[in-house]
């Protein structure tokens, strides 16, 4: 680590490096805000458009052909039960990949391909992997079209987020925190276990809700792999299913323009939700954070 | 600074003689769990490569089967892409040509964006708009694609766009590529703000002691010091792009062309794979077995993307 | 530390809760169970739906699940026997057919309601009341030469056309195609397509000089945006209207929409009570939808098919 790169300003920096920084600051502070400016106008947009059709009976009645009837309570449970179960899935399989390749693995040319590879995943669309969860758990060890495929499916999906996110946390944590634990005489996985993986818990915490975040708006994957949209009753792990997203580009495309309305008041009630699950992350993210 | 990652299996010191010294002896405190561990840890690792040889699999079957029917050569080299409307043809280059329209663009949108946000973030931010905003911006992460489609065609082109660049087509890449740089800024802002606050402070103070500013701690400093970090959002950003069907498929349109114009619609790979799945296609027609052949070009094009990249990286991450 | 994960396990817990609680379904008496798996056309989807809604008050121990994986999807999904019917907008192709055969799956094509394919224009538009088959074969066709509308018709405007229609994927574009241009798939290059009618309807209603064409369901919920274009295919000139569709005199643009029930699965009673309810309720819900009722002897058609396909026979007649 060296410093030769820094310029050498004097003690009291001259007016224009002064302005050219304050300079700075305000293009950062504009950048920051415009991401969140067209956050709030799409936001704004849906609650002019559904906020009002969001009532008791819209969160518990089951699909209709008349809008002011329908509801999203089977497609609001498939989705909650599809987060949890990927959610489950992907911190667990994630995370451990990330150890093993971060860790564990010898620094030769497979793992280097290994890693390739994960980046690689993260770029595949969405269909493909719908389509390769059609073939290996729908009909390759013939589980049906049940959720608990499409969770499989959509773990696969957003894994490599995980994993990267996980592998940079990980590669964060100083050497020093290593060493340290095991010139204590703790094992590779014991230091691992208590110093590295706390140390690194804010990163696999931003790789999961940036995982979960892609994992709940997806459409087109799950229709592929078998998700219905008209399900009236409540869906669990090995049952047919159907989620949010989908019924939200059904009533889209329907030509009464009450339903435009509704879809609108679903993709509310579905940011509730990704509201809810980052809340929890991200409350766990705080409560490690560490500062070196 | 270049250096390859330390191995934490070696102390980094050496002996007499130069040799390393080898870490303690674990032997004794190497128990069955520890093992199955690692087992567990390993058949991860190697689940990766398991996924790929899957996806692999379910294009190459498909696609073979296309390019029975449609030679390779014209396929690749073709400069017209006509798969559902007669007469038909199967040149992939414009399909080529629109994801790189839309990837360029969001790239041009999601990258300063995304790393000048990463940077006020953890630069500049006092912690409580700092815990404030993060969370903000990863609500963005996670609207449906559906709708920020919707959004793309049914707002951003109407008000923003026609009023930017008036006559600009119903169908625009532009506007689909802007809704995408924006989508995936989250994505680059939220793990480059990891790695650039994992930074040590000593570095930091060390900077600020010596006379510099903000702006110069900043880039000159933390930056380059999680590069690493940066670089593997960015990655993950652009990969994510790239892949996008959703929102290409919704606001870009279905009008494969060379796609010079940013005004004007363009389809893309993956809006083709939307367009030719969903819908009322035979799956046994050559039309949907085009789906796999395309799929299997945005593979390798995600490829080369990421070998390239992966390159650039181990040149210039900082270990420290 | 310790208080954040059990905050976590009882909301856990909370959700499990509410997951678990079974809503009572309805007043039915009906005492069938079981599930009913369809998937296929999201143009029969909203059709099949409200069967299914309706069926849900009389028999509510049976889930049926819909699924719109298009038609072509709904069809290999069929052929692979993972589903008890598919919704489709156009009849079974040849391939589909020979997938069918080679699992060994039989079926009886039902028509249950008809779809009228309309061509639209913005209301601002005062001439274009009447178009030929032929005049929008020669609007339509590939390499076209028609931009404006005086190519058309020579008195009419010197205005160029947008032209808007039903995406490449879909049934809409391939029945419009065979029927107007005189080849499935092909139509000109530069027409604006879209997968999703609403889109179209936007695009018309935005643009003095569109002509376009999608599903007349479309064309009734926005009467105020959109004007019809009657069609002439050499009987004189009829507008779409519920009426001329259902009578057949609005052609060649009125197309049947189908359900395909599988001969084996029909065996369950489940399934059979299901599809003689699909036929003998259509037509009361399809006012609700858009589409238009079959004729009364286009109707007892697909019946007869139903009771000729049934494996023991029919007793009590429908």
């Amino acid at each position: 680590m060296s410093l030769t790169t820094l310029e050498r300003p004097s003690l009291q920096a001259p007016p224009a490096a002064k302005r050219k920084g304050r300079l700075f600051g305000a293009l950062l502070v504009v950048s920051t805000g415009l991401a969140i400016v067209v956050l709030l106008t799409l936001l704004v947009d849906l609650f002019l458009d559904g906020a009002n059709r969001i009532t008791p009976s819209f969160l518990t009645n089951y699909p209709s052909r008349f809008p002011e009837r329908a509801g999203i309570r089977s497609s609001l449970l498939g989705t909650v039960w599809l987060m949890g179960l990927t959610g489950l899935i992907t911190i667990v399989v994630g995370v451990a990949t990330a150890i093993y390749l971060e860790e564990f693995a010898p620094r030769n040319r497979i793992t280097r391909a290994i890693e390739t590879n994960i980046a690689n995943l993260a770029g595949v669309p969405s269909i493909i992997y719908g389509l390769l969860g059609l073939g290996v758990f729908v009909r390759g060890i013939n589980m049906g079209r049940v959720l608990l495929a499409g969770a499989m499916t959509l773990s696969l999906l957003v894994l490599p987020i995980v994993i990267i996110a996980s592998r940079e946390a990980l590669r964060a944590v100083p050497e020093g925190i290593r060493q340290g634990a095991l010139a204590l005489g703790a094992t590779e996985w014991e230091s691992v276990r208590r110093q590295v993986l706390p140390a690194a818990l804010p990163g696999v915490m931003t790789g999961t809700i940036l995982a979960l975040s892609r994992a709940i708006g997806e459409t087109a994957p799950l229709i592929t792999l078998g998700a219905f949209t008209f399900v009236a009753f409540d869906p669990t792990p090995l049952s047919s299913f159907t989620a949010m997203p989908i019924q939200i580009l059904n009533w889209v495309v329907r030509p009464q323009d009450e339903f435009a309305r509704i879809a609108a008041a679903a993709s509310l009630v579905l940011l509730v939700v990704l509201l809810t699950m980052n809340a929890i992350a991200i409350v766990l993210r705080n409560r490690y954070r560490k500062e070196w | 600074m270049t250096g390859s990652p330390p191995d934490h299996r070696t102390t980094g010191v050496s002996g007499p003689g130069g040799s390393p010294v080898p870490g303690p002896s674990l032997g004794h405190r190497r128990r069955p769990v520890e093992r199955g561990i690692r087992i567990f840890l390993a058949t991860c690792g190697v689940l990766s490569i398991l996924i790929t040889a899957g996806i692999i699999a379910t294009l190459a079957f498909e696609a073979v089967e296309f390019f029975r029917q449609v030679p390779i050569w014209g396929f690749l080299t073709g400069t017209k892409w006509s798969a559902l409307i007669q007469p038909k043809t199967y040149g992939v280059l414009p399909l080529v040509t629109g994801t790189l329209m839309i990837a360029g663009l969001s790239a041009l949108v999601g990258v300063p964006l995304g790393v000048g946000t990463a940077i006020y973030l953890s630069e500049y931010a006092r912690p409580r708009v700092r815990n404030t905003l993060k969370p903000i911006l990863e609500i963005l992460a996670g609207v449906p694609t559906v709708v920020l489609g919707y959004f793309a065609l049914t707002f951003v082109t109407p008000v923003v766009i026609r009023w930017l660049f008036p006559g600009t087509g119903f169908y625009n890449s532009l506007s689909a590529g802007v809704v995408v740089g924006v989508m995936i800024v989250p994505i680059i802002a939220s793990v480059s703000e990891d790695a650039m606050t994992a930074v040590p402070r000593a570095l930091r103070e060390g900077a600020y002691g010596l006379g510099a500013g903000r702006m110069t701690v900043a880039t000159r400093v933390v930056v380059p010091a999680a590069l690493s970090g940066i670089m593997a959002s960015i990655i993950l950003g652009l990969s994510r792009a790239i892949g996008e069907t959703m929102i290409v498929a919704i606001a870009a349109g279905f009008r494969p062309n060379m796609c010079a114009n940013p005004l004007e619609g363009c389809q893309t790979l993956t809006g083709f794979i939307v367009e030719a799945s969903i819908g009322d296609t035979p799956q046994t027609s050559i039309d949907f077995k085009a789906i796999f052949a395309v799929g299997v070009v945005l593979f390798l094009m995600t490829l080369v993307l990421n070998v390239a990249s992966q390159r650039l990286v181990r040149r210039y991450r900082q270990v420290y | 530390m310790k208080r954040t994960w059990m905050a976590v396990a009882v909301a856990l817990l909370g959700l499990a809760a509410v997951a678990c609680n079974t809503q009572p379904a309805g007043d039915g008496e009906g005492s069938l169970s079981g599930a009913i798996q369809i998937d296929g056309s999201s143009t029969v989807f909203p059709v099949t739906e409200a069967i299914a809604e309706e069926f849900r008050a009389e028999q509510p121990g049976v889930n049926v699940t819909v699924g719109q994986s298009g038609t072509g999807g709904g069809f290999e999904k069929f052929c692979n026997a993972e589903t008890d019917i598919s919704d489709a907008s156009r009849p079974i192709a040849d391939d589909e057919i020979e997938a069918c055969d080679a699992e060994g799956i039989e079926y009886v094509e039902l028509e249950v309601a008809i779809d009228g394919l309309s061509v639209l224009v913005n209301p601002a538009n005062d001439f274009a009341e009447c178009m030929t088959v032929d005049e929008l074969k020669r609007a339509w066709e590939p390499d076209s030469e028609v931009t404006t509308w005086r190519d058309i018709r020579s008195e009419w405007p010197d205005e160029q056309i947008e032209f808007y229609g039903a995406g490449a994927d879909s049934g809409t574009f391939d029945y419009f195609t065979d029927e107007i241009v005189g080849e499935e798939g092909a139509i000109r290059s530069d027409y604006t397509g879209s997968e999703d009618d609403n889109i179209l309807v936007q695009g018309v209603a935005g643009e003095e000089n569109a002509l376009g064409f999608f599903g007349y369901a479309y064309y009734v919920q926005n009467t105020d945006k959109l004007k019809t274009v009657g069609v002439d295919g050499g009987d004189g000139c009829v507008a779409p209207t519920d009426e001329t569709i259902e009578d057949g005199s609005y052609s060649p643009l009125s197309r049947p929409i189908f359900i395909y029930p599988r001969v084996d699965a029909l065996a369950r009673p489940e399934v059979r009570a299901f599809v003689e309810f699909y036929l003998d309720t259509v037509n009361d819900i399809l006012g609700d939808v858009g589409y238009i009722p079959l004729t009364e002897a286009d109707l007892q058609a697909s019946k007869d098919a139903l009771s000729e396909a049934l494996p023991e026979g029919d007793e009590d007649g429908s």
